[in-house]
């Protein structure tokens, strides 16, 4: 039996395929003007991969910040219980679920069934989502990719104001200019960020297994950072960014054998 | 070929750099002058004072180096007046900027100061100053004489900041001392953006235009959600009257007119700074430079 899950975020479109709930392939796309589009494109990729078509899929889950674009979607689930859902299926003991995204960061806990039991999300302010790496690694003229690995080589972090993308632009720009080293800059960067996500996630209380998903979960520069202010080694699943596709598409299995019931 | 690369990249956020002579003042070597000087994060301003009466002040924008951004302000300051920095009996510093001030004799808070200054602009029927500079915004709840009360801050945000809106000024390619008026021509106010972020409200805002808003209407709204986050602070502080508004944003009758509607209060009059009135963006430098009166006088007494 196969389902696919469809995580529709505000940067990129991720889609998963499983069969009889085992992870078969993945597909995405950059959202742009057309997140529907977008999603359309994410799903064909998946599915040609495993050389399946749309009318071979049970059950279509759709989550993600644009959920209502989503095409072929039989429902829907929210990214809070997405992301619990992959979490227990990703590491079993997991019971806190960091997500970082691009525009938004959430911290999930749930219990052993992987059902949500508590949240808190940051989705107003750049500052805690990836844009904020983003901005700042322009500002520092870097690639996306490498101002995680160069903030590695730094033993301290550099002063910035970086409450605020806007306000550490600048403060970034002014630093350069002073030919301050830019993995202390970058450090800064995540250290900022770290200190931001730990405090959101402390709201809801930290059990000592918790998973980190989201694109962000990518950039080694964060996660060094994150377990400086967590103390803790958090754990990364392989292929972080496709955590809510993921989830959507466990929940779109169960949901497709109700259905068969 | 320079020069139409130059042309070709207006800088809408660029605001104006001036520097003024009260009309009709002078100064005798037997005055005690004294100076304020305000490094705030986006713009530098410096006032001199005869007796404790305004008499000169310069506006520029800050450099990434404080220091030289003092110097060249009070430099602005003195043109044309006659008067050197040796003249200056006494210099305070203040604003973000406020230990890089190498010439002042002593540094205070941009709170004490714009208090101060906002008292001796307005007069002593102020109770609640509204700073919003460059990089934050203080509620700031003052007695008769312009001393501090109580005050908030949000320092952590660029929403509703001057910075914030250089960046709409930019993206917009309205220049920044129009955005406040065109943000008003609007025939109903447009429901308020849900997202303050300004981070956000680059993407957002294109988003809203290329959904068929106006340039007026997308200004209108972001102008609004400024507002509301600035009348939340002076509630939190306690809105007493009088109500009156310094630092940049002062100048923006977009924001002014919306905070009046919101906390149903009218600000105190603003003076008509490009004739002959005393600007509210100067209010730090000044209240710092009549407590660079103060302090000169107090070391004089045996």
């Amino acid at each position: 039996m196969i389902a696919v899950g469809m995580d529709l975020g505000t940067q990129r479109v991720k889609a998963v395929v499983l069969k009889d709930g085992a992870v078969m392939s993945r597909g995405q796309a950059f959202s742009g003007f057309d997140p529907t589009d977008a999603a359309e494109q994410a799903v064909e990729e998946a599915l040609k991969q495993v050389h399946l078509q749309k009318a071979d899929v049970a059950y279509f889950v759709a989550t993600g910040s644009a959920i209502e674009m989503a095409p072929y979607a039989n429902s829907t689930v929210s990214m809070m219980s997405a992301d619990a859902k992959a979490g227990i299926y990703l590491f079993q003991n997991a019971r806190t679920i960091i997500d970082v995204g691009a525009e938004e960061a959430r911290a999930v806990k749930c219990d052993e069934n992987g059902v949500m039991v508590d949240f808190v999300v940051n989705e107003r302010c750049a500052a805690g989502a990836g844009t904020f790496i983003e901005a700042m690694a322009r500002a520092l003229e870097v690639k996306l990719e490498e101002i995680g690995p160069l903030s590695l080589k730094a033993e301290r972090a550099s002063p910035i104001n970086a409450s605020c993308v806007i306000f550490g632009e600048s403060d970034v720009v002014s630093l350069i200019h002073r030919q301050e080293s830019k993995p202390e800059i970058a450090r800064a960067v995540f250290d900022a960020m770290a200190d931001r996500i730990s405090s959101m996630v402390h709201r809801i209380g930290v059990n000592p297994e918790v998973i980190v998903v989201g694109g962000v979960a990518k950039d080694v520069g964060f996660i060094a950072s994150l377990n400086r202010k967590l103390g803790l080694n958090v754990l990364i699943p392989d292929y972080p960014d496709y955590a809510g596709a993921l989830g959507a598409a466990l929940i779109a299995t169960s949901r497709a054998k109700e259905v068969q019931k | 070929m320079i020069e139409s690369s130059i042309k070709s990249s207006v800088e809408f956020w660029r605001w104006e750099e001036y520097n003024r002579i009260m009309p009709g003042k002078k100064w005798t070597s037997k005055d005690l002058i004294t100076a304020g000087v305000d490094v705030g994060s986006v713009g530098s301003k410096a006032a001199i004072m005869v007796n404790g009466e305004a008499y000169s002040w310069g506006i520029t924008r800050t450099g990434s180096n404080s220091p030289e951004s003092a110097k060249k302000v009070l430099d602005w300051a003195l043109r044309d007046t006659g008067l050197k920095v040796s003249d200056l009996k006494y210099i305070v510093g203040t604003g973000y900027g406020r230990v890089n001030v190498p010439m002042a004799n002593k540094a205070i808070t941009e709170i004490a100061c714009h208090a101060k200054g906002a008292n001796y602009i307005w007069g002593s029927s102020v109770r609640t100053v509204l700073d919003v500079g460059g990089q934050d915004i203080k509620a700031i709840r003052s007695d008769e004489t312009g001393r501090v009360v109580s005050f908030l801050m949000n320092d952590k945000c660029a929403a509703g900041t001057g910075r914030g809106m250089e960046v709409f000024a930019d993206l917009l390619k309205i220049p920044i001392e129009d955005i406040g008026g065109i943000s008003l021509k609007v025939d109903e106010e447009p429901p308020p953006v849900s997202c303050t972020c300004v981070a956000f409200a680059k993407t957002e805002a294109m988003g809203l235009l290329r959904k068929g808003w106006s340039k007026e209407k997308v200004l209108a709204a972001y102008t609004r959600a400024m507002a509301v986050r600035m009348a939340n602070l002076i509630n939190r502080v306690g809105l007493e009257k009088e109500l009156v508004i310094t630092g940049g944003q002062s100048k923006n009758i977009g924001i002014v007119s919306r905070i009046e509607v919101i906390l149903g209060v009218k600000c105190l009059p603003m003076p008509n700074w490009r004739e002959n009135g005393l600007d509210p963006m100067v209010a730090g430098a000044f209240g710092a430079a009549l407590f660079a009166k103060a302090l000169y006088e107090k070391a004089q007494k045996p």
